[in-house]
């Protein structure tokens, strides 16, 4: 075992994994996890989801400060990391404590992206990232009357499905001309477009907020679209993406595009240095393309590999990626990638239900499910076994995904 | 409130106290029980919080669900009639005293 000390930086999903993992896997040395935010690591899916309904935040935390204690595993809540010394091997929190590692692992993360909006500053001008920002989300919604979401991604569909819940009204303005553009394929936004439009949510695609309306308060009472609409409303969420934190990376040196660059064994240009999550790009190990994945999947999986090596048994990356989105009563999964798919076949098995299988050169590469479990499991069999699914292999099963996986 | 115990696979028991409206999964999480990973938190995502139902408890429990089904396929230890995902199964009242075994390995 080489490493004796593991500092990890950044509490997150994939922060808390890197901690647990590297116990379960039989690590022995010290492990040091530092987090920007107060309390115990907790997970941010329910943020948009559960939690907003029912509030309950000693629900989202991974594990007690017990299992914490038992594990031996530090936790430095509310402390933030500003500067990482290579050469010395140690990471400088804000307040000048120097903490020493012989393997550091960069777990930052993801911040939201600030549109440019004029007039974000206004009162009831909120965005979704954090426990505090959930809590205060919720606060307000129930207050509301008409909330505005800018960015149809999946945290504003999120949202925008709770919010109506809520017996609110929701207008979403989204840039691109269908919904949740960036990961899934036409079939899925329209199939979302209706479900969202049926539930009585207005959305507006292909349209550009300028400006946030200024009720005379200081309180947000509407937006200002590109081409001059108004559309009025008390309380708006920015739901615009997010970008990685790798600033902390790219001012000690290391490699950074978009994210932390690190190779197929997770490590970055610096040996003693890995990075896992929304923070760092790695190389696809289906296409070879780098890719960044703001997922549970990904944080997960890389903190499981990384624990791996550290404890002498390494391998590189080959974790099949899935993404999951709730909203109302449907349930959007995906396995794999999507993108580079040159064909795609949509079936509607039930109603309400959608499989969409992509393919690129014949050859399966994502599936998109909605309310169909078993047919992404499948996927997520045969994405994971490595032997390539040709096309005319499932034509042959009529696309029936379950099927196909029992009989190989 | 209700109480739940949990079986190791070396038979080892361990009874907490679960708040109503948890899930098994949360109950676990909540009070140290080792062998209940729960890697996507409750999401119906993954396998790692499986667990096997005592016989005596399957009905008022209830079955799984095909969703449920569906994510138990990819459990690492053996699927049998009284597997569930921790996380499905609400605890009520009427769950005090339920008994669930742990199985060898949830990855």
């Amino acid at each position: 075992m080489s490493s004796e000390r593991v500092v990890i930086v950044g509490g997150g999903h994939g922060g808390f994994q890197m901690a647990a993992n590297l116990r379960s896997e039989g690590f022995a040395g010290a492990i040091t996890l530092i987090g920007e935010e107060p309390g115990l690591p907790y997970q941010r899916p329910p943020l948009s989801k559960a939690f907003l309904k029912d509030g309950d935040a000693a629900r989202l935390h991974f594990r007690p400060q017990a299992f914490f204690d038992t594990n031996n595993i530090e936790l430095m809540p509310g402390t933030r990391v500003s500067r990482i010394n290579r050469e010395a091997r140690h990471v400088t929190t804000a307040t000048g404590t120097e903490i020493g590692y012989d393997h550091l692992v960069l777990a930052t993360g993801s911040r939201n992206v600030r549109p440019p909006v004029a007039n974000l500053h206004l009162e009831n001008v909120l965005s979704l990232r954090n426990l505090a920002d959930a809590a205060d989300l919720r606060a307000r919604l129930s207050a509301a009357r008409h909330v505005l979401v800018i960015g149809g991604g999946f945290i504003g569909m999120e949202f925008a499905a709770v919010a109506s819940d809520f017996g609110v009204e929701v207008t979403v303005i989204e840039g691109a001309d269908r919904l949740m553009a960036r990961t899934v394929s036409g079939a899925v936004s329209k199939h979302f477009l209706a479900l969202h439009e049926g539930r009585g949510t207005r959305v507006r695609l292909g349209r550009f907020v300028s400006e946030l309306l200024d009720d005379g308060t200081g309180r947000v009472a509407g937006v200002r679209l590109s081409d001059g609409t108004e559309i009025a409303g008390d309380l708006v969420l920015i739901a615009a993406g997010v970008a990685p934190n790798s600033e902390l990376a790219a001012e000690a040196g290391l490699s950074v595009s978009n994210g932390i660059d690190v190779d197929t064994l997770l490590r970055t240009s610096d040996l003693s240095i890995s990075a896992l999550g929304d923070c760092c790009n790695f190389p696809d190990p289906v296409s070879g393309n780098r890719v960044r994945l703001e997922s549970v999947q990904a944080a997960t999986d890389h903190a499981r590999t990384i624990a791996k090596r550290l404890t002498g048994k390494p391998a590189p990356y080959t974790a099949v990626p899935w993404f999951w989105s709730d909203q109302s009563h449907f349930k959007l999964q995906i396995a794999g990638l999507g993108s580079g798919a040159d064909e795609q076949v949509a079936l509607e098995p039930e109603a309400g239900g959608l499989v969409v299988i992509n393919f690129a050169a014949g050859r399966l590469i994502s599936v998109e499910t909605v309310n169909s479990a078993a047919a992404h499991m499948s996927a997520r069999r045969l994405l994971a076994s490595g032997r390539p699914v040709a096309q005319a292999e499932l034509a042959a099963h009529n696309y029936n995904l379950v099927d196909y996986a029992r009989a190989v | 409130m209700p109480k739940i115990t949990f079986v190791s696979p070396d038979d080892g028991r361990t009874t907490v106290e679960a708040a109503g409206g948890d899930s098994v999964m949360q109950a676990a999480l909540a009070n140290g029980i080792e062998g209940i990973v729960a890697e996507c938190g409750g999401a119906m995502m993954c396998a790692t919080c499986h667990c096997y139902v005592d016989e005596d408890w399957l009905s008022r429990t209830g079955a799984a669900s095909d969703e449920e089904r569906a994510m138990l396929d990819f459990a690492a230890s053996e699927v049998r009639p009284s597997s569930r995902l921790s996380c499905q199964i609400a605890i009520t009242e009427e769950l005090d005293g339920l008994t669930v075994h742990l199985p060898e390995a949830q990855i």
